[in-house]
């Protein structure tokens, strides 16, 4: 079931006299593809929570249109839709078992969807069994381990085979290990029964290693759509260069000026064909390589082993933080002496953005930005 | 935890708490054993130099009682039609006010009303509501207006007046009135408390009921009254209890007489009865009613736990 969205907007009107309305989700416009997994990705309070809920029909949107497949479902009720909703505290029932709680959707079923005692049960350990808690039916929520709590509310959520499974930061109340373990988990069982899902996060690492594609969101307002290597690799904006990456991308001031990037008196990238102008430079933590000849000139403050790599801390008058953090090889290392480090920068790992409108300018040999949404 | 050498001042804080505790809750509880098993125990034959042997006669004479029966039923009655029937009541009306925006604070308050004004001056309001005549106590001779309001209503509506509670009125129709009464008069608490239960519990599991495609019926009873479960099991059990202490209601309805003119004490309560054997320095027999209605309150609440431990734990 592929799942469009059309112009969608919500604005929740402010109560006191004289505030402003909030505009949480601001024309949302995108096609997910059936069968796909597509991470919802942005900072909290960008309006994912909102949108999810206008799937699912929790909230009705302002304006704009929802479709399941070919069906206009923005009117209908959360229930008349087929989707299964997993929420950020997962919402069990505290006063069910497991075996309850994945059963009570399926007591809900009605007319030709309705299914007998033993129907009920079949599927109750089915779905259990994918999520791998059919030792723990008879236990109540509160006796579960969060891992196991989350396991538990994606079983309920797939009880009734929905068409579109929605996850609002499922992994949130998880330690990093757990989260680590589970998010595997969603993706193979997104994998088994190829259900259209949604998975809201704010955590950028989550999105990019499980999902198909990535919405990033901002107040609102969609930055860009595409593949998480796409996005990473050629970001529309300054705001989603610097939000997707661990560490994150090394924000510059810099200018372009005839035909060359310039970080202060450093000439770091070609910029032939681009007219004259005040820009971000941002580089990416792997994109600087160590050379003696390089261009970038920084001070070296400290190099930290991490094993494979070694990561070089800098710091350039340029840099709009305090310290450039750059990821080399080990056996690069030889290279670093005295107190100054150069570097040359690698072409595709280094962008710039327009100084005031913070749109990325594609420089000479990049890739266009995959699916960028104008504006 | 208080260091054991500093542990005698706690005490000294609370001595003088504790010495009050012990005169006026403790040694009467044990004062009230004490007479309830000395034989025909008497104040005024006590002060005159009398000792009584022990023994349970004070008991079997309280249980042989006729009188004592008949307010045992009274309160039965009371306590399990009323109890049941405010806290269901209580819980439509919580649910109704929650569910609505506008107006929610001012009939928050209006329900709130009875909790806060005098039991007496309300059974007195109920008294007139319900008469039959514009005299109290009614006899045959007397012309009969119909002047209470609500036989007023009955009769707009092509009814017949009832006798609720004047000379010659029935046991049924006495009893109808104090369930009214004592009904409207519980209501406030148990909402006050359901409301806040109510407000408590998280939004979220509404939500999760939606998309699960539950029905509204369905939602009050497999996730509000559960969620609702320590709620309930507190106003239910304090409820018994309050019932089974009735009293003051029916002396706001009937006055100190307890029943219709034509058949006093006919309402009589559990309580009632231990006041009106005080009344005739009977503290022997008091005593052993004062424990025999402890007794039931300790065996009801047990039950009470018991239930809700079942249901309510989650
Ligand atoms: N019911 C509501 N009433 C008013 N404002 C809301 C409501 N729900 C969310 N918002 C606002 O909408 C914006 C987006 O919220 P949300 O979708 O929950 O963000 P996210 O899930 O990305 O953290 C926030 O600014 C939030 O304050
Ligand atoms: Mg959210």
């Amino acid at each position: 079931m592929k799942v469009v969205l059309q112009n969608l907007t919500k604005i929740f009107p402010n109560r006191k006299k004289g505030g402003e309305d909030v505009v949480a989700v601001n024309d949302f416009t995108f096609e997910i593809p059936d069968g796909k997994l597509v991470g919802l990705l942005g900072p909290s309070g960008c309006g994912k929570s909102t949108s999810l809920y206008m799937i699912c029909g929790l909230q009705k949107p302002t304006s704009g249109k929802i479709f399941f497949g070919d069906i206009d479902v923005t009117a209908l009720e959360p229930e008349s839709r087929g989707v299964g909703l997993v929420f950020q505290n997962y919402a069990l029932y505290p006063h069910m078992t497991v075996k309850q709680n994945i059963l009570y959707p399926l007591q809900n079923l009605k007319g030709s969807d309705k299914m007998t005692k033993e129907q009920m049960l079949e599927r109750a350990v089915e779905v259990a069994k994918i999520v791998q808690i059919d030792e723990l039916l008879e236990r109540k929520p509160h006796e579960l381990s969060g891992g196991q709590q989350q396991r538990v509310a994606i079983a309920r959520a797939l009880a009734k085979m929905p068409r579109v499974l929605l996850l609002d930061e499922p992994l949130s109340n998880l330690d990093a290990r757990l989260r680590l373990q589970t998010r595997e988990e969603i993706r193979r069982i997104q994998r088994k029964t190829g259900i259209t899902t949604v998975f809201v996060t704010h955590d950028q690492e989550e999105a990019m290693s499980i999902s198909d594609m990535i919405v990033v969101m901002k107040k609102g307002v969609v930055q860009q759509i595409g593949a998480p290597q796409a996005v990473y690799d050629s970001p529309a904006n300054l705001f989603v260069a610097k939000f997707l990456g661990t560490p994150p991308v090394n924000v510059f001031e810099g200018e372009v000026k005839s035909g060359k990037v310039w970080i202060g008196e450093d000439a770091v990238a070609d910029a032939s064909g681009i007219a004259d102008r005040r820009v971000w430079v941002g580089i990416r933590p792997e994109g600087f390589i160590l050379d003696p000849d390089g261009p970038l000139h920084c001070d070296l403050k400290a190099v930290e082993v991490m094993g494979r790599d070694v990561s070089v801390v800098s710091g350039n008058a340029n840099c709009t933080a305090e310290m450039v953090r750059s990821i080399i090889d080990a056996d690069q290392r030889k290279h670093i002496s005295g107190d100054v480090v150069r570097f040359a920068v690698k072409p595709n790992k280094i962008f710039i953005f327009d100084r005031e409108s913070e749109e990325r300018i594609v420089l000479p040999g990049q890739e266009k930005i995959a699916e960028a949404i104008e504006g | 935890m208080v260091e054991s050498k500093q542990q005698w001042k706690a005490w000294v804080y609370l001595l003088p708490c504790l010495v009050l505790l012990a005169i006026f809750t403790v040694w009467p509880i044990i004062n009230t054993v004490r007479m309830a098993f000395l034989e025909n125990y008497n104040g005024l034959k006590e002060a005159g130099g009398e000792t009584f042997r022990f023994g349970i006669s004070n008991f079997t004479k309280v249980l042989e009682y006729k009188r004592f029966l008949q307010c045992l039923k009274t309160t039965m009655l009371l306590c399990v039609i009323t109890v049941p029937v405010s806290t269901f009541l209580a819980l439509l009306i919580s649910v109704a006010l929650n569910s609505i925006k506008v107006l929610q604070k001012p009939l928050q308050t209006i329900f709130f009303l009875p909790y806060v004004t005098n039991a007496i001056a309300i059974g007195m309001v109920f008294a007139a509501m319900f008469n039959i005549v514009g005299s109290f106590y009614g006899t045959e001779n007397e012309i009969v207006v119909t002047a209470g309001i609500v036989n007023n209503v009955i009769e707009f509506f092509g009814g017949t007046r009832v006798n609720w509670i004047n000379y010659g009125s029935t046991y049924l129709a006495n009893m109808t009135v104090m369930v009214i009464y004592i009904v409207w008069n519980a209501l406030p608490f148990k909402i006050l408390i359901l409301l806040s239960g109510l407000q408590s519990i998280n939004k979220q599991y509404y939500d999760a009921a939606k998309v699960d495609g539950s029905s509204k019926g369905r939602i009050f009873w497999r996730i509000t009254v559960p969620l609702l479960g320590p709620m309930l099991a507190y106003v239910i059990i304090t409820g018994f209890i309050g019932g089974f202490k009735e009293y003051t209601s029916i002396v706001g309805i009937f006055g100190a007489s307890m029943g219709p003119a034509h058949d006093a004490k006919r309402l009589n309560t559990m309580v009632g009865f231990i006041y009106d054997a005080l009344a005739s320095n009977q503290q022997g027999r008091a005593s052993a009613a004062a424990i025999i209605l402890f007794g039931i309150i300790l065996v009801v609440t047990l039950i009470n736990l018991r239930v809700s431990n079942r249901k309510v734990h989650y």
